[in-house]
C-alpha cells in the first residue's frame, strides 16, 4: 500500500488523485465548518492575523525595490515620471500573489502540517474512535482559514509595497508624487487588479491544501512531521510558481 | 474569555484590514468615480487651453520649474470647445500676477505633461476662482513631425504636397 512500491510515475498521479481526493472530502465539509465560527476565527487567524507583519515588511521593502530598480530603468528614457505605474503592474499582477504566497506557505503553510501532523500522532485517531470527524473538525477550518486569509495577506502586500515605492520614488528620487498616483491610476486597469486578485485567490487554494494534506498524511513521528513540513514548502513554492505561469498566460491578452 | 476576545478582535482587524486593501486596490487604483480627492488647501484658478495633450488631474503646476500646485480637474467647455483646466495652487503662492500665462510643457522628450505658469507684471494678483487669460497649448509632437515633412516635401520636388493638410495643434498665445 505505500507508494514506494508503485512506479515512480504511477505514485506521482497516484499521489495526485490522492490529493484531488482530499480536497473533495474537505470541500464536502466547508458547509460545516461556517456553522462553527469560533474554529474557523482562530484559523484564520493563525494563517491571516499572524502572517501580517512580515507581509507587511516584505511588501514593504519589495515596494521599496520596485522604486529603485522602475526608477533606475526608466531614467533612461527620460521617463522617471512612469515608475509608479512600473511599481504598480509589478506588484498587482506578480510580486504581490507570489512573494505572498511563497511567505504564505513559509509563515503558515508549514504552521499548519506541523500542527495537524502532530495531531496525527495520536488525536487524529483518538477523534475517529469517537466519530468525530478529523477532516470536519481540524482540517477544513484550516483550509479555509488558509484560503480565505491569502488574497487579504496580498491585498496589503500590494497596497503596502505601493507605498513602500512612493517612499523611494518621491521621497528619495525626487518624482513628483501626484505624477507617482496619477500616472498609476491612468495605466492601471481593473482587470489589472483583478488578474491579481485571482492568482492570490488560485496561490491560497493550493498552499492551503498542501498544507493540510501533508500534515494530514505525515508519518505520526518527529522526523515524519518534519520530512512533512519540508515537503509543504517545497511542493507549495513550485506549485505556486507553476500556476503563476498559466494564469499569466491565460490573463495575457497581446494588446 | 479574554483570549477569545483578543483572537476575535485579531481576526476582525486583519479581516477589515485586508478588505479595506482589496477596496484600495479595486477603487483607488484604476479610473473610478470613487476615487477619493486630495486635501482642500490651496485656491484654484481655470486656464483654458486649444489642446492639453495627455495632460492629467493630479498633474504638476509648475512657475521657474519649481512645483507650486496641481491640476485639479479637466472639463469641456461645450460652447467654446477648450479644455477648461482646474489649478489647484498652494496657499503660500498666493501673489502670481493676474496676468500671468499658464502653458502646457513635456518633462523631458516623453515625460508626462505639466502646467507650467510664467508670471507676468500685473500689481494685481490670482484670487481664488479667478482665470488665466493666457494659455499656450499643448505641442503635439505627431502634428510638428508632419509639418516638419509637409515643410521638406514643399522645398523639394512636386506642387502636390503644398496642399498637404496644414498640421493643428500649432502654438498660439492669445
Amino acid at each position: 500500500m505505500t507508494p514506494g512500491t508503485d512506479l515512480a510515475a504511477v505514485a506521482a498521479i497516484r499521489r495526485v488523485g490522492a490529493v484531488a481526493v482530499f480536497l473533495g472530502q474537505i470541500l464536502a465539509r466547508i458547509p460545516a465548518s461556517f456553522g462553527k465560527p469560533s474554529l474557523l476565527i482562530a484559523q484564520i487567524y493563525n494563517a491571516g492575523a499572524r502572517s501580517l507583519i512580515i507581509v507587511m515588511m516584505s511588501g514593504l521593502f519589495v515596494g521599496m525595490v520596485l522604486g529603485l530598480q522602475g526608477f533606475n530603468l526608466l531614467q533612461r528614457f527620460g521617463s522617471a515620471d512612469q515608475v509608479g505605474v512600473a511599481v504598480a503592474l509589478g506588484l498587482l499582477k506578480e510580486l504581490g500573489p507570489v512573494v505572498t504566497a511563497l511567505l504564505f506557505a513559509g509563515r503558515a503553510g508549514t504552521s499548519l502540517t506541523s500542527e495537524i501532523g502532530l495531531k496525527a500522532t495520536d488525536q487524529l485517531t483518538a477523534m475517529q474512535m469517537m466519530a468525530v470527524d478529523p477532516v470536519r473538525h481540524v482540517v477544513a477550518p484550516r483550509f479555509l482559514g488558509g484560503f480565505i486569509a491569502m488574497p487579504l495577506l496580498a491585498a496589503m502586500f500590494s497596497v503596502i509595497g505601493l507605498f513602500g515605492g512612493q517612499l523611494i520614488a518621491v521621497a528619495q528620487m525626487g518624482v513628483d508624487s501626484g505624477a507617482y498616483w496619477s500616472n498609476m491610476q491612468n495605466a492601471v486597469a481593473l482587470r489589472d487588479v483583478s488578474e491579481g486578485v485571482w492568482k492570490s485567490v488560485a496561490f491560497g487554494l493550493a498552499c492551503s491544501l498542501v498544507a493540510v494534506y501533508e500534515g494530514f498524511n505525515a508519518e505520526p513521528t518527529a522526523e515524519g512531521v518534519g520530512l512533512a513540513t519540508t515537503r509543504t514548502v517545497v511542493v507549495s513554492s513550485v506549485l505556486v510558481l507553476l500556476l503563476d505561469f498559466l494564469l499569466t498566460a491565460a490573463f495575457f491578452t497581446n494588446s | 474569555m479574554q483570549s477569545k476576545r483578543s483572537l476575535e478582535i485579531g481576526t476582525g482587524l486583519f479581516v477589515v484590514l485586508g478588505f479595506a486593501a482589496l477596496a484600495f486596490l479595486t477603487t483607488q487604483l484604476p479610473g473610478s468615480s470613487l476615487r477619493l480627492k486630495g486635501g482642500d488647501q490651496g485656491y484654484r484658478v481655470v486656464a483654458a487651453f486649444d489642446n492639453i495633450g495627455d495632460l492629467k488631474e493630479g498633474s504638476p503646476v509648475t512657475l521657474a520649474g519649481v512645483r507650486i500646485g496641481r491640476v485639479e480637474a479637466i472639463a469641456i467647455d461645450t460652447r467654446s470647445f477648450k479644455a477648461d483646466v482646474t489649478l489647484r495652487i498652494d496657499r503660500q503662492y498666493s501673489e502670481i500676477p493676474d496676468d500671468s500665462d499658464a502653458s502646457i510643457q513635456t518633462a523631458g522628450l516623453l515625460g508626462g505633461k505639466y502646467v507650467g505658469i510664467g508670471p507676468g507684471g500685473s500689481e494685481t494678483f490670482l484670487k481664488d476662482s479667478g482665470q488665466i487669460e493666457f494659455t499656450q497649448s499643448a505641442i503635439v509632437l505627431e502634428s510638428l513631425v508632419n509639418k516638419f515633412f509637409a515643410n521638406m516635401a514643399s522645398k523639394g520636388q512636386d506642387a502636390q504636397q503644398n496642399t498637404a493638410p496644414a498640421a493643428t495643434g500649432e502654438q498660439e498665445k492669445k
